[in-house]
């Protein structure tokens, strides 16, 4: 599947917008994220030859950045933070809790294709500790409590 | 004006103002006075009257850094001078930039407005991590209000002068934060380190006279050409000037942000966030982020600025204090923090990439009480090698050797009793972190 002409148009926008295609690589990927959720090989170079870079400048950026994904990643994302206030507040009993009820560990998506669960530093919620980020835009949710895990699942969570 | 500059107008729900909201609040006067008024030497006069320091962790005073940039006409070449602002936020235990960015972009972008003008800069970035998204969205939409109402774009303010500023969000990598790193990313490259020399000022951004600066400093700028140096520097209980917005976090009743003078304590900030949680005995604290050293309850007096933090033997950083109750073990804290730091190098020299997984390799087995004596020498012996200033490239890695060297020398009897006992003791007897 191509990119869509919508795509094509935000990424040509980024790319005459400031500082030329090579400054416009990540925006355009973390546009292709926010519609497919991931970067698969073909919106990449599709990508690459709209900015007019190669293939291997694009994937250059794309594998240093820790949240562009060159894999499928589930309908719902959860980034759950491993930072020492979260530590300190209970966040491995969390942790462990959301591994046991997905069955899966860090940076595993459920068989189902529902969720996938990646660590991530601190995500300067150390007010909510302890704390993750979900979904494609990255709602902040916390505390969380390993006996109330609504936030994650619940109705309200995307 | 309260004594809160920097919060004091953010709404409860951190919804931001409008640019008419704004200047309800008496918003852009300061762009207005600096850039009609004023000029850009006394813009920059008042910043170093102000005793302004950098707020992103290194304290480097912000008036010295800005006259490093070349007057217009003196740099060689064509193109831009560039700001940049550092919305990288991503040090552990730091959260004060992000009420800053989200509640209050317009005081950001009158910051970035007067310093651009101040440094010669006809172009400002803002780089925000991926995950504050509210702070992409508000500072995008302030800047597109604050071009519609000319105070960016051509000729502003009829000074003649351009200016642009649009916001790059990133995605994700801790070292983006580091200045040299960020120029990196911003040009579309891996986020490794440049070699300084050159320093930005001479060349930065696609080879462009360069500053970079956190956004709380760059917020700092409106209220001090608004209110004047000396007003400023009265907010300070100590030399270095202004309020701080510092935060709280870890064993704390009421984790939060909390503005403050410029000076205060420990202890008074550790009161104002609800007191020590866990058995309510302070054990240790951090003053500044995961990369400042370990202080402890004796330290609670200390006036909490650059100066006074690094005389103590540790370092003020970002402000953002995490704190340990006596049932919190620190090396529980370190070997988080190692985890974090090896995980976000950038692979770029030896001592950090190979080095930091090793010590956090060696930190994850005291913790699970499998290490040996031994290992603690090769603890020591890394922050030997590689601590502050040591052999390292950047700071990623010296900055990652503070909290372990300030633990070793600190709290060596805790780590000797993990390996002797086979286990946390602190765990064994409270139970592991779970507050
Ligand atoms: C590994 C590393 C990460 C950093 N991350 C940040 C950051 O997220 N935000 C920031 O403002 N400064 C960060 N810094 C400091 C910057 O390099 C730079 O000193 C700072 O942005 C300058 O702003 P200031 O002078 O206003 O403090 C980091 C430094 C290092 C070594
Ligand atoms: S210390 Fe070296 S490997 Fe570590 S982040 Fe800095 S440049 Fe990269
Ligand atoms: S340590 Fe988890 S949000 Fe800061």
């Amino acid at each position: 599947m191509s990119l869509s002409s919508e795509l094509i148009t935000a990424i040509e926008e980024a790319r005459d917008h400031h500082g030329g295609p090579r400054a416009a690589m990540v925006e355009s990927l973390r546009l292709i994220q926010m519609e497919h959720g991931w970067v698969c090989d073909a919106h990449l170079e599709e990508a690459a030859a709209t900015l007019g870079v190669t293939t291997a400048e694009m994937e250059d950026v794309a594998t240093f950045f820790s949240l562009i994904f060159r894999q499928p990643v589930g309908e719902k994302l959860i980034l759950l933070c491993d930072g020492a206030s979260c530590w300190l507040n209970g966040g491995e009993d969390v942790r462990d809790r959301v591994m046991e009820r997905l069955g899966i560990g860090f940076g595993q998506t459920t068989p189902d294709g529902k969720y996938t669960l990646i660590n991530i530093c601190c995500v300067g919620g150390c007010d909510h500790a302890p704390a993750a980020v979900i979904g494609r835009d990255r709602k902040l949710v916390g505390p969380l409590s390993p006996d109330d895990l609504d936030a994650l699942f619940g109705e309200d969570a995307r | 004006m309260t004594e809160m500059p920097l919060t004091g107008r953010a709404r409860p729900d951190r919804a931001p103002h409008t640019l008419a909201e704004w200047k309800a609040l008496g918003g852009y006067e300061a762009v207005e006075r600096g850039l009609r008024e004023l000029g850009p030497e006394r813009v920059l006069d008042m910043v170093d009257d102000a005793a302004l320091n950098g707020r992103g962790g290194a304290g480097f005073p912000a008036a010295r850094k800005w006259r490093f940039m070349p007057k217009p006409g003196a740099a060689p070449g064509d193109g831009p001078s560039y700001f940049i602002v550092n919305g990288d936020e991503m040090e552990p235990g730091a959260f004060k930039d992000r009420i800053l960015l989200e509640a209050l972009p317009h005081q950001l972008i009158e910051g970035a407005i007067l310093a651009a003008y101040a440094t010669h800069c006809s172009e400002i970035v803002v780089l925000i991590r991926d995950a504050y998204r509210d702070a992409i969205r508000n500072v995008s939409r302030a800047i597109a209000e604050a071009e519609e109402a000319g105070y960016l774009g051509r000729n502003i303010l009829g000074t003649g002068r351009d200016l642009k500023m649009w916001v790059h969000p990133s995605a994700g990598r801790y070292i983006v934060g580091e200045e040299t790193a960020l120029i990196e990313a911003l040009e579309g490259k891996r986020a490794v380190p440049r070699k300084r020399p050159p320093f930005p000022a001479q060349s930065g951004l696609w080879g462009r006279p360069t500053t970079v600066n956190n956004v709380e400093t760059v917020s700092c700028v409106g209220p001090i050409v608004a209110n004047g140096p000396q007003w400023f520097q009265s907010l300070s209980r100590t030399a270095e000037g202004g309020t701080k917005v510092f935060a709280v976090s870890g064993r704390v009743h009421r984790p939060q942000v909390i503005e403050a003078p410029m000076g205060t304590t420990a202890g008074e900030l550790i009161e104002r966030a609800g007191g020590v949680s866990g058995n309510g005995r302070l054990r240790c604290f951090q003053p500044g982020g995961g990369a400042s050293g370990f202080l402890e309850p004796d330290a609670l007096d200390l006036p909490l600025d650059f100066g006074h933090v690094a005389r103590a033997g540790s370092m003020f950083g970002t402000g953002t204090m995490i704190v340990l109750d006596e049932t919190a073990c620190p090396l529980g804290v370190i070997a988080r923090h190692m985890a974090f730091y090896g995980r976000e190098s950038c692979g770029w020299c030896t001592p950090c990439r190979d080095g930091l997984p090793w010590v956090a390799k060696i930190m994850a087995d005291l913790e699970a009480g499998q290490a040996r004596m031994e290992d603690l020498d090769v603890l020591q012996m890394t922050v030997e090698v590689a601590g502050p200033r040591g052999r390292s490239f950047c700071d990623l890695m010296g900055g990652a050797m503070s909290p372990l060297g300030t633990g070793l020398a600190r709290f060596r009897d805790l780590f000797e009793a993990h390996v002797r006992e086979g286990c946390c003791p602190i765990a064994r007897d409270h139970g592991r972190a779970a507050a």
